[in-house]
């Protein structure tokens, strides 16, 4: 055994290997392109990255997720507090199945079902009257993008929900709380740590979207993805796949930053819900 | 009123019945309406138009539509070759840290859980790059040939081995619930010592174990690789999704038709997942 013991682990290296390959090298890649300016090392990427129409792409990157993670975290709580305290099972199952579907539901075909909801022949946008152009926009964004925020949402905060025992809110109750009391005091602490994951997941996805971006609004809302692409296309000058890569490494470094203001705080987490 | 008479929290633990029950409806309502408008409004896009009325015929041009076919079949293809890939590098990787290497395992965890932060855009940007530079500087080797066929259109490897990136925290997640449902330690060496070969104890003994844990690993990659846009777009390659955003300036309705379809398709595959994983809870 200890022969087979000692050699065991050997199982785990080709995953390690092709990690490294696959993942290793481009990371790689990625880092050495966007300090490189022909040939020679430079910060001249990354300088440029961070101003104008790149800055207020990630800028606009940015806001867009923080407004999505935001809207999205609430309305999923509002609706999975819903769901939860349901006494229809079916519908309660129902919404939690949907969910399931419309939280994988993103990318090429999310853009289309709202263009023909409501873009310029819209089915709806003819009935309501809506200007042309009005979900090619900042907010037109926000609204398509929640459609794959809040169900995810709610399935995070679903099972934290479920663990809030009736009994707190009673003892709470004869202790003479209101319900903002027993709210603002003992669910929503409790609540916290769910509600911050879901909101750095909610970000991350819209942060990293881009197929619904580009589906629907091209270059008309600057985001950073879009950016990213166009420069790697190369519809552009030569040595603008640099800026790319420099701009996907601000990319990272903002996702990497969202990260970790989260784990410390997820770590304190959940020891009332198990 | 105002008076506390210590009466009142029973009042109050009374009341609350009937006031969620109004709160919760117009949620639902909400809630309903943002969620299925969309899809009503979709539906009705690809059977009406205001010269032929109403007709099913965006879902019958779909099959003899130009590409169809093809991407699919492309689709189809990259989604087996990365489900098999993906199972055969972490099976044996998860039980290898699990039987012999328990301390690789936070770094196991933590590496199966990078692709989740990496945006996909920036992961393309990487390799991307390093394919240029790789065809440079592999060009006067033998290996040269080998980038160049991971980047053959009709079968672009170089995709496969992005998903499997991409898709290894879905997979971790759902082989490392399965192995935790079983101990693995005392099965394998109970095999082991019974004479059972390192094969015959994987695919005989582990493998039943996990079936419904691969099944939905399996099942996930299948519906990620599926609906899989921005990698296969940015290194010019024509899969399904990026097949849908091509045909969808001159035949706008037949896109929205396959995103129906594809809602479906996932609607159907979690579908699977859930009966395969329900099945198993009632053991």
């Amino acid at each position: 055994m200890s022969r087979t013991r000692s050699k065991g682990w050997l199982g785990a290296l080709p995953l390690l290997a092709f990690f490294a390959l696959v993942f290793g090298v481009p990371a790689i890649a990625l880092v050495v392109g966007a300090f490189t300016v022909q040939g020679r090392p430079s910060l001249a990427n990354l300088a440029q990255s961070l101003q104008g129409g790149y800055l207020n792409a990630m800028i606009g990157s940015v806001r867009l997720s923080a407004v999505v993670a935001l809207l999205g975290a609430v309305l999923g709580t509002f609706l999975a507090h819903a769901v939860v305290t349901s006494r229809f099972t079916l519908l309660r199952e129902a919404v939690l199945t949907a969910s399931g579907v419309l939280a994988n539901f993103g990318g090429v075909p999310l853009a289309f079902f709202w263009i023909a909801t409501l873009g310029n022949s819209g089915v709806v946008s003819g009935l309501i009257g809506l200007p042309s152009g009005s979900l090619y926009t900042f907010w037109g964004l926000v609204v398509v993008y929640l459609y794959f925020s809040i169900p995810l949402m709610v399935l995070v905060m679903a099972p934290a929900l479920d663990g809030l025992r009736p009994q707190w809110r009673e003892a709470a109750a004869n202790n003479g709380a209101t319900a903002w009391h027993y709210w603002r005091f003992v669910a929503l602490p409790v609540l916290t740590p769910a509600m911050l994951g879901g909101v750095v997941l909610l970000f991350g996805s819209s942060f990293s979207a881009y197929a619904t971006a580009n589906a629907m609004v091209g270059t008309v809302v600057p985001l950073v993805t879009l950016k990213i692409a166009s420069a790697l296309t190369g519809d552009v000058l030569i040595g603008y796949e640099n800026i790319a890569l420099a701009l996907s490494l601000d990319m990272v470094v903002v996702a990497g930053l969202v990260m970790a203001v989260y784990l410390p705080l997820q770590r304190r987490s959940s020891r009332w819900l198990h | 009123m105002a008076a506390l008479t210590g009466l009142e929290p029973v009042a109050a633990v009374a009341k609350p019945p009937a006031r969620p029950r109004v709160w919760r409806g117009v949620v639902f309502l909400l809630a309903a309406a943002y969620f299925l408008i969309p899809l009503g409004a979709s539906f009705w896009y690809t059977v009406h138009t205001p010269v032929e009325g109403v007709s099913l015929s965006a879902y019958g041009e779909l099959l003899t539509a130009e590409g169809f076919v093809r991407s699919l079949l492309l689709s189809l293809g990259l989604a087996v070759a990365t489900i098999v890939l993906v199972l055969l590098l972490s099976l044996p990787a998860m039980l290898a840290v699990r039987l012999f290497a328990p301390r690789l395992r936070p770094v196991m965890e933590m590496l199966c859980t990078l692709p989740l932060v990496v945006p996909p855009i920036t992961f393309v940007a990487g390799i991307g790059t390093s394919l240029r530079v790789g065809t440079d500087v592999l060009a006067p080797t033998p290996f040269w040939r080998t980038i160049i066929a991971v980047q053959d259109p009709g079968f672009p490897v170089v995709l496969v081995l992005a998903y499997v990136v991409l898709v290894l925290p879905f997979v971790y997640r759902s082989l490392d619930s399965g192995l935790r449902t079983m101990d693995v330690r005392t099965l394998v060496e109970a095999a082991r010592n019974l004479g059972a070969s390192w094969p015959y104890v994987v695919f005989r003994v582990v493998v039943p174990n996990l079936r419904s844990a691969l099944a939905s690993a399996s099942f996930l990659t299948l519906a990620l690789v599926l609906g899989e846009y921005t990698v296969a777009s940015l290194l010019g390659y024509e899969p399904f999704a990026v097949w849908i955003v091509t045909v969808s300036g001159s035949a706008g309705q037949l896109s929205v038709a396959v995103s129906i379809l594809s809602l479906l398709l996932i609607w159907l595959l979690l579908l699977a997942v859930s009966t395969v994983f329900g099945r198993e809870k009632q053991k």
